[in-house]
């Protein structure tokens, strides 16, 4: 009878999490029309420069829906994203929604190949740092983790291009540039924006990992299995592992949440064909649909990680057992 | 190491109680200083004019004459460096201070007055955690424009609800207290019970977030002036600085990589510093 | 059968580093010896170094600390000299630790058992069927409940009493020659405590196993040990067999340590004029608790019908265990929790329910005094702003003759004038202590409600701040309302009792009536349940049938 009111008791507080990332999202969509589309500046001007007639800026105001009160905007546009219906680019006369298809993909592409990288990287050498707490080895770690967090992240592009690129030329500086036809010209091509992002992320999931594990290991219960004989390797694995695996998959989420932003600099500093780059010129050319779209896109997989990572948080909470 | 850093503390502290601030946090604070002065005074220190072409030789070499080679166009980087110390620094110095004393404000009086007020005013801020940092930058630029007092603006509405949220938490922490109890139980009104009671002891903790803050914020701006929204030309912050010389990333002009060194070096000493900072020592042998 | 061992300990000298990184000794030459088969009990107050101690003859220090100079030898086996492998296969077989706190020491996410047998799968010692036997055996000879059963639950589903014992059986599994016991009954309740101390009793004697007993508790110390160290600030000040440490000490801090165990029963206030005067204050059926209201009445209700009445100059004891609701009394009192039925009235008016409706007058008059001194002293505040701000609030004083008041306050407490500058932080647990009474005393109250004011303090000082007490009250004709959980604290001070259970008052009595005509059966169980300082004591319970017929129905 208890396990069953526990859990239901787990499945509301998930559920309130969920009702509150949905809330999240609305307010957050508004923020972003609001940003793009209610502010001052006269889009249709804008468009057409300088020298356009009053009567032709009229006129596309009124092409462009933009004299219907801000709210009915609002929510019109909301209803067509929900149908898969982005609007039309300024700058490209195109269907949003075909822009970002192939773009999109190519970030993902990115993103997963740097998960598949940093997590299990992150995951050793934050166990391990913490396993020896105080070693050099952990002192290392830890200037390095400090250093990568502390500079931007196109100072750690930079210095990557600088390193594989233009000293050791290892790796063409720019991907996508020369012909990607052998698999090997794939890696090449590949390895600078995933090294770059790597180290960023790398850098928050080292730490964060490291916290959580020595926290786990500073309980009386690992002290208690130290006194009974156990070695350092049993402490860890046995007893102060499983409690930790909660905060570890919390600080994997939170950690992944910062591609986001990582993916923003990347991309634009290696010309890299993704949906972060599109925004970035979106921006230039103040192409608003593209722009809202594309934030979305962003804002989408930024809150559900952080939700993720808040509930994984939630379950992995001892207290509610 | 650590045998070194006591060695340090023993000389700077009397006896039982003093304070010990060891090196790693006496150089961080030197640094930091070096780099406000230089936001004060950057244009009289500065050898040249940092808008004057001074040489044909464009993303040239560290020389004797120019310290830090030459930017793009010809131009000193080192005085353009120290001129962009003031945008950098400036703005961001001017986006910590208001985001953190709003947030901390607010936090305060959240935690104490509870209720309504506290309820929708975090819900409302805990909204702004679903936006990243430099989207939202480049979001509100895309729509109103890239200027200073907008960056300002800006930044301080992405990091005042990390700030209350932090303070309000500490707040909330010492609002449990017995003292607190003790306070209320004599009669005393709020705003005494938040200005004497909570905020001496929150303060410490609440200007380590202030100097977090504002390495989060020079982050952003030089990466919002990376994408060319932040810092317009003819003016650049450091983050501008790599933008604008990005071309010579390719054979390793000086120009790229020392504005990035002078933001690794204002956001590690930071770093330094708060990780450092001075404590006092209470022996407790005795 | 167990091996027999002797444990010895020459000269231990444990050094730490201080905040400052300077190295300070805190163990400053220990030596004793444990015979074989007998319980030797280090008995000392907190910061003695008495966990310190045990801790070594496993090898073991905490964080920050190194053994600096000595030799501990347990059987054939030099500790001092053992690298970290050899000690790892020592630590469980032939040393084994009782923690203080169970609840803390077992790992949350496992099953008991698994943790019970978790010695003898590190060492390798039996197969895993053989173990979980042994392990059901122990359960039983310790007296736990289910034996077969209660291996396979997880630790927060079993109470904090039997976690103790489990603990026990986890360190017996491994047939260790010395046990080392680390005041592993004092975060359980008197009556709790009764239990586990039988039990490990039996065990011990039955497997003639030596043991190290760490307590601060006089009384617990004298059921359970053969020999007696009493310690203070790392060093031995006496040792010797139980009953010469008990009724032939020499050595002054003992005197001192038993003196403050035997605390002078209350002698009730003269008050000259007519006794019979308005009360001070009178409760009636006062009914409290927490949480959202539903239908006008809190969704926790813990008072439940509560009604006394408090005179002028006399005291108040309320007690009970954990849960009570005595401390909600005590809120409920000082207008911190606003009562949902009933009322009071505070000489003879009516005493409003929270602090914003009572009179400023009627919140100066009454003042009340925490337990725990760290949390109810502003750290970032100077004493002297602490003791000043009541008087500026309430007496409207000022400058000089303020701070004339703040040095009669700390002179009236017993402290120096010159702590006055300092911060709470640099002052020890009773220093605090007095300095929250002396700020009770700066508003000039008529009425200190006290909860569990010594209940976090070491016996010698809880005993010097109880003599505070009765100087005060004296001196100023004050009225105590004094929440505790320890009856014997009570009685020394107070001239009424009222005993609570769930939020009700089952008992109401003069203290001095208490022993003999307490006449609920819970009453009387905490009247028993409270360990004498008497070696002969827990077998005298034993054997009495009315207690063990109590015991049997908790």
């Amino acid at each position: 009878m208890g396990q069953s009111l526990t859990s239901l008791f787990i499945v509301i507080q998930v559920l309130k999490r969920l009702g509150i990332a949905f809330l999240t999202l609305i307010v957050v969509s508004f923020a972003v029309f609001f940003a793009t589309d209610m502010l001052p500046g006269d889009v249709a001007q804008i468009l057409l420069g300088q020298a356009a007639t009053p009567e032709a800026v009229a006129g596309l105001r009124e092409a462009m829906g933009l004299n219907e009160p801000a709210l009915q905007r609002f929510f019109g546009w909301l209803t067509g994203l929900t149908h898969g219906d982005l609007g039309t680019s300024y700058a490209n006369n195109m269907a949003v929604a075909e822009l970002i298809d192939g773009r999109l993909k190519n970030s993902l592409k990115l993103a997963g190949v740097t998960t598949a990288v940093s997590v299990p990287l992150s995951l050793t050498l934050g166990i391990a740092a913490a396993m020896w707490r105080n070693s050099p080895f952990d002192r290392a770690v830890s200037i390095a983790t400090i250093s990568v967090i502390s500079v931007p992240e196109f100072m750690v592009a930079t210095l990557s291009v600088l390193i594989f690129a233009v000293w050791l030329d290892w790796l063409p500086a720019l991907s996508f540039g020369a012909d990607v036809s052998s698999f090997v010209d794939v890696l090449r091509a590949y390895a600078m924006p995933v090294i770059t992002l790597s180290c960023v992320i790398c850098a928050q999931m080292i730490r964060m990992t490291r916290a959580a594990v020595i926290e786990t290991i500073n309980t009386p219960y690992v002290e208690m299995a130290l006194l009974k004989g156990a070695s350092r390797w049993r402490m860890v694995l046995v007893h102060a592992l499983p409690n930790a695996l909660g905060p570890i998959a919390n600080a994997i989420a939170l950690s992944l949440s910062y591609l986001v932003g990582g993916v923003i600099i990347v991309e634009t500093i290696f010309n890299y064909p993704g949906v972060a780059k599109l925004m970035v010129d979106a921006v230039a050319t103040r192409d608003l649909p593209l722009i809202q779209s594309t934030a979305m896109i962003f804002c989408i997989s930024y809150l559900s990680l952080i939700t993720l990572a808040d509930v994984i948080a939630t379950l992995s909470n001892p207290r509610l057992r | 190491m650590k045998s070194v850093l006591s060695f340090f503390s023993a000389f700077s502290a009397p006896q039982n109680t003093g304070y010990s601030f060891n090196l790693v946090g006496r150089v961080g604070l030197v640094i930091i200083l070096f780099w406000m002065t230089v936001a004060v005074f950057g244009t009289w220190l500065a050898p040249y004019p940092p808008g004057e072409i001074v040489d044909w030789d464009y993303l040239g070499p560290v020389t004797s004459k120019f310290w830090l080679g030459t930017d793009y166009l010809g131009r000193d980087m080192f005085s353009r460096i120290l001129l962009g110390a003031r945008y950098t620094v400036g703005i961001a110095l001017a986006a910590v201070v208001l985001a953190c004393s709003l947030g901390i404000v607010l936090g305060m009086i959240a935690a104490v007055v509870g209720g309504w007020f506290d309820i929708i005013l975090s819900r409302l801020l805990d909204a702004f955690n679903g936006i990243p940092s430099l989207l939202f930058g480049l979001v509100v630029v895309a729509g109103v424009g890239s200027s200073i007092p907008v960056l300002i603006l800006t930044l301080t509405a992405i990091y005042m609800p990390g700030s209350y949220r932090f303070a309000r938490a500490l707040a909330v922490n010492v609002n449990t207290m017995d003292f607190i109890t003790v306070a209320r139980v004599r009669g005393e009104s709020t705003p005494y019970l938040i200005v004497r009671e909570i905020f001496p002891n929150i303060l410490g903790p609440v200007l380590a977030d202030m100097g977090l803050r504002f390495v989060f914020i020079v982050l952003v701006l030089s990466g919002l002036s990376f994408l060319g929204l932040g810092v317009q030309p003819p003016n650049a912050d450091w983050g501008a600085l790599v933008r604008e010389n990005i071309e010579g990333l390719s054979f390793g002009a000086p120009a790229v990589v020392f504005p990035s060194i002078a933001i690794a070096s204002l956001t590690i000493s930071v770093n330094m510093f708060i990780d450092n900072l001075p404590k006092k020592i209470r022996d407790r042998s005795e | 059968m167990s091996k027999q061992s002797h444990v010895s300990v020459k000269d231990l000298h444990v050094g730490a580093e201080t905040d400052s990184g300077r190295s300070v000794e805190i163990i400053k030459g220990v030596s004793f010896d444990v015979p074989p088969g007998e319980i030797v009990s280090l008995i000392g107050e907190s910061g003695s170094g008495k966990t310190t101690i045990a801790l070594s003859l496993m090898g073991h220090t905490r964080t920050g600390c190194f053994i600096s100079g000595g030799e501990i030898r347990v059987g054939d086996n030099d500790v001092t000299s053992m690298g970290e492998r050899r000690l790892s296969t020592f630590r469980g077989t032939e040393v084994a630790y009782v923690p203080q706190s169970a609840a803390a020491s077992f790992n949350p996410s496992k099953r008991i058992m698994d943790q019970v047998i978790e010695i003898t799968v590190i060492h390798k010692l039996m197969s895993r069927s053989d173990a979980e036997t042994k392990a059901v055996e122990l359960f039983r000879s310790l007296g736990l409940p289910n034996p077969e059963t209660i291996g396979t639950r997880y630790p927060h589903q079993v109470s904090g009493g039997q976690l103790q014992r489990l603990s026990a059986a986890m360190a017996l599994i491994g047939d260790p020659e010395l046990i080392i016991f680390d005041e592993p009954t004092t975060a359980l309740d008197v009556t709790t405590q009764i239990e586990v101390l039988r039990a490990f009793k039996s065990v011990m004697a039955e497997k003639r196993i030596s043991g190290v007993y760490v307590s601060h508790d006089l009384a617990v110390v004298a059921q359970v040990a053969d020999r007696i160290v009493v310690l203070r600030d790392g060093e031995v000040q006496e040792q010797g067999k139980v009953d010469q440490i008990l009724y032939t000490p020499t050595h002054q801090y003992t005197k001192d340590l038993l003196a403050a165990f035997e605390p002078v029963p209350h002698a009730a206030l003269e008050i000259p004029g007519d006794a019979e005067k308005d009360p001070l204050l009178e409760v009636h059926n006062l009914y409290a608790g927490y949480g959202p209201m539903k239908d006008g009445e809190p969704v926790a209700k813990i008072l439940k019908d509560v009604s006394f009445t408090l005179k002028r100059g006399r005291n108040l004891g309320v007690i009970g265990e954990s849960g009570s609701g005595k401390s909600t009394l005590a809120r409920a009192v000082a207008g911190i929790l606003r009562p949902y039925k009933g009322y009071a009235l505070f000489h003879g008016e009516e005493l409003g329910a929270g602090v914003q409706n009572r009179t400023k007058k009627q919140l100066q008059k009454s003042q009340i005094v925490f337990q725990l001194a760290d949390t109810a002293l502003n750290p970032s505040h100077s004493i002297q702003s602490i003791l000043a701000r009541p008087l500026a609030f309430y007496h409207e004083m000022r400058g000089a003759q303020k701070e004339k008041r703040v040095i009669e306050l700390l002179d009236m407490v017993h402290l120096p004038s010159s702590i006055r500058h300092r911060l709470p932080g640099e002052l020890s647990g009773g220093q605090k202590q007095r300095i929250n009474l002396a700020r009770a005393l700066a508003a000039e109250p008529e009425l200190i409600l006290c909860d569990e004011i010594t209940s976090a303090l070491d016996t010698v000082v809880a005993a010097a701040i109880l003599d505070l007490l009765k100087e005060l009250q004296h001196d100023l004709n004050l009225s105590y309302l004094f929440i505790s959980h320890d009856l014997s604290t009570v009685e020394a001070i107070c001239d009424d009792v009222l005993v609570m259970l769930k939020g009700e008052v089952v008992e109401a009595l003069p203290a001095n009536e208490m022993s003999r005509k307490a006449k609920h059966p819970y009453s009387r169980l905490l009247i028993s349940s409270i360990p004498q300082l008497d070696t002969g004591w827990l077998e005298r319970v034993d054997a009495d049938p009315v207690f063990a017929e109590q015991m049997a129905n908790r």
